[in-house]
């Protein structure tokens, strides 16, 4: 609606999704231990309660996206659909490797992460599709979010970081936002963490350790210097926030 | 036929209980332009126009949105309750009458917003502590009162409740 009211899109056909039950659920499959949210699902349902519990660095997401207003009309289709990398949800999405359920006049396909944002508002949907639901694992260990912004609230992240720990398989996540085209995987940064140092629960990792991991992935990050922030200063943001989220997953 | 009469219907609204025809609109207009341009309320303002300020606020199905970033079109089947639908007959509600006792109005313009905002706010949750007010509020700007004396009309108003 904001390139309609700011920026002269002018659409002439309007497919009106909000009748569209399915799209405005979610379920939990314990077996599966995954959660499918409908891509109609609203931030404010994610902030609180069942979702909080099995996702909460999705939690986080929600809660920092924009005011009250904006978390009761926002949802994770729209990220998905928009595309920004500054998408408040798209780096749980990436840490998490969530699947994308697409529908569209061919039928569904199922997209991972990683093959569905392709660039800076451009994504893998063809004409005439659009996301269906987005189903996530639920971990065992520690998951959280971090965003660095001009002020507290209603702000667009000038970077943001999710980090996810899962202790029954060792290994660690960590993926960025607005430091890049895309939602930028740490692999390498990642890879070296789980070769340094053991993961599963109840393991330390002492403070170097930290902040090395957080100067690798910040060496992964490919910032750009514009109207919001400088190069400089996300790569600083990205080195501290998966720094301190590092150090959480472990207190 | 009276200009209200002419023109070809496109869909229907439902405002502050009643049913609105809106005919010959364009299909990608906001509620917010629909409201106040093609339905004669112009109680929600708009400024911003993308999400930041909370001037335009309605309720819609018992959520507060934006109405600059719904489009219209897609608020079909919806209950939408703007500032004109919340007192009877004309009159001041409770938090309206808070508003001016305690000087939470200044220029005014983001008034309506804010009595929509504080309106969703208390019918969901009567007796809200400092944080949650300020935290359901956090989307409403005012750049005149600094939110001093709009937090003392949120107090004044569960305090009245309270003792009724």
């Amino acid at each position: 609606m904001v390139e309609v009211n700011l920026h002269g899109r002018q659409p002439q056909t309007v497919i009106n999704l909000r009748r569209v039950e399915e799209l405005h659920e979610w379920s939990y499959r314990p077996t599966q231990q995954s959660i499918t949210i409908g891509s109609a699902v609203p931030y404010s349902v994610m902030e609180t309660g069942k979702i909080a519990e099995l996702v909460p660095a999705l939690a986080q997401a929600a809660r920092t996206v924009g005011s009250p207003q904006i978390r009761a009309a926002g949802t994770l289709g729209g990220n998905l659909g928009t595309c920004s990398p500054a998408g408040d949800s798209l780096p749980v999405l990436s840490a998490l490797n969530a699947v994308i359920h697409l529908i569209g006049p061919q039928g569904t396909r199922d997209l991972p992460w990683g093959e569905f944002m392709l660039g800076v508002k451009k994504n893998a949907l063809n004409s005439g599709e659009f996301v269906h639901s987005i189903t996530v694992p639920v971990i065992q260990g520690w998951q959280g979010y971090a965003k660095v912004g001009t002020r507290n609230a209603m702000v667009i992240a000038t970077a943001s970081a999710c980090l996810v720990r899962d202790t029954d398989e060792g290994l660690i996540s960590i993926a960025l936002g607005s430091v890049g085209p895309t939602i930028i995987r740490c692999s390498q940064a990642e890879r070296w963490l789980r070769k340094t140092t053991s993961l599963r629960a109840g393991a330390q990792i002492n403070a170097d350790i930290a902040v090395e991991f957080g100067r690798r992935v910040s060496d992964e990050a490919t910032p750009i210097d514009d109207h919001r922030s400088t190069a400089a200063y996300r790569r600083h943001c990205v080195a501290i926030l998966a720094q301190r989220l590092l150090v959480r997953s472990l207190a | 036929m009276s200009a209200q009469e002419l023109g070809n219907e496109i869909y229907t609204l439902r405002v502050n209980g009643q049913s609105h025809p809106v005919k010959d609109a364009w299909i990608g207009e906001s509620l917010l332009y629909v409201l106040r341009e093609r339905l004669g309320l112009p109680g929600a303002k708009g400024a911003c126009e993308q999400g930041e300020c909370g001037s335009c606020t309605v309720v819609m199905d018992s959520q507060a949105v934006c109405s600059c970033l719904v489009m219209a079109a897609a608020a079909v089947d919806t209950e939408i309750l703007t500032v004109e639908g919340l007192g009877e007959n004309g009159s001041l509600t409770d938090i309206q009458q808070a508003f001016l006792v305690a000087g939470g109005v200044q220029c005014g313009f983001c008034t309506p917003g804010f009595i929509v905002a504080v309106h969703h706010l208390l019918d969901s949750n009567p007796e809200p502590s400092d944080d949650q007010i300020r935290e359901s509020l956090s989307g409403n700007i005012c750049r005149c009162t600094g939110y001093g004396r709009i937090l003392e009309a949120v107090k004044i108003v569960i305090s009245q409740r309270g003792t009724r």
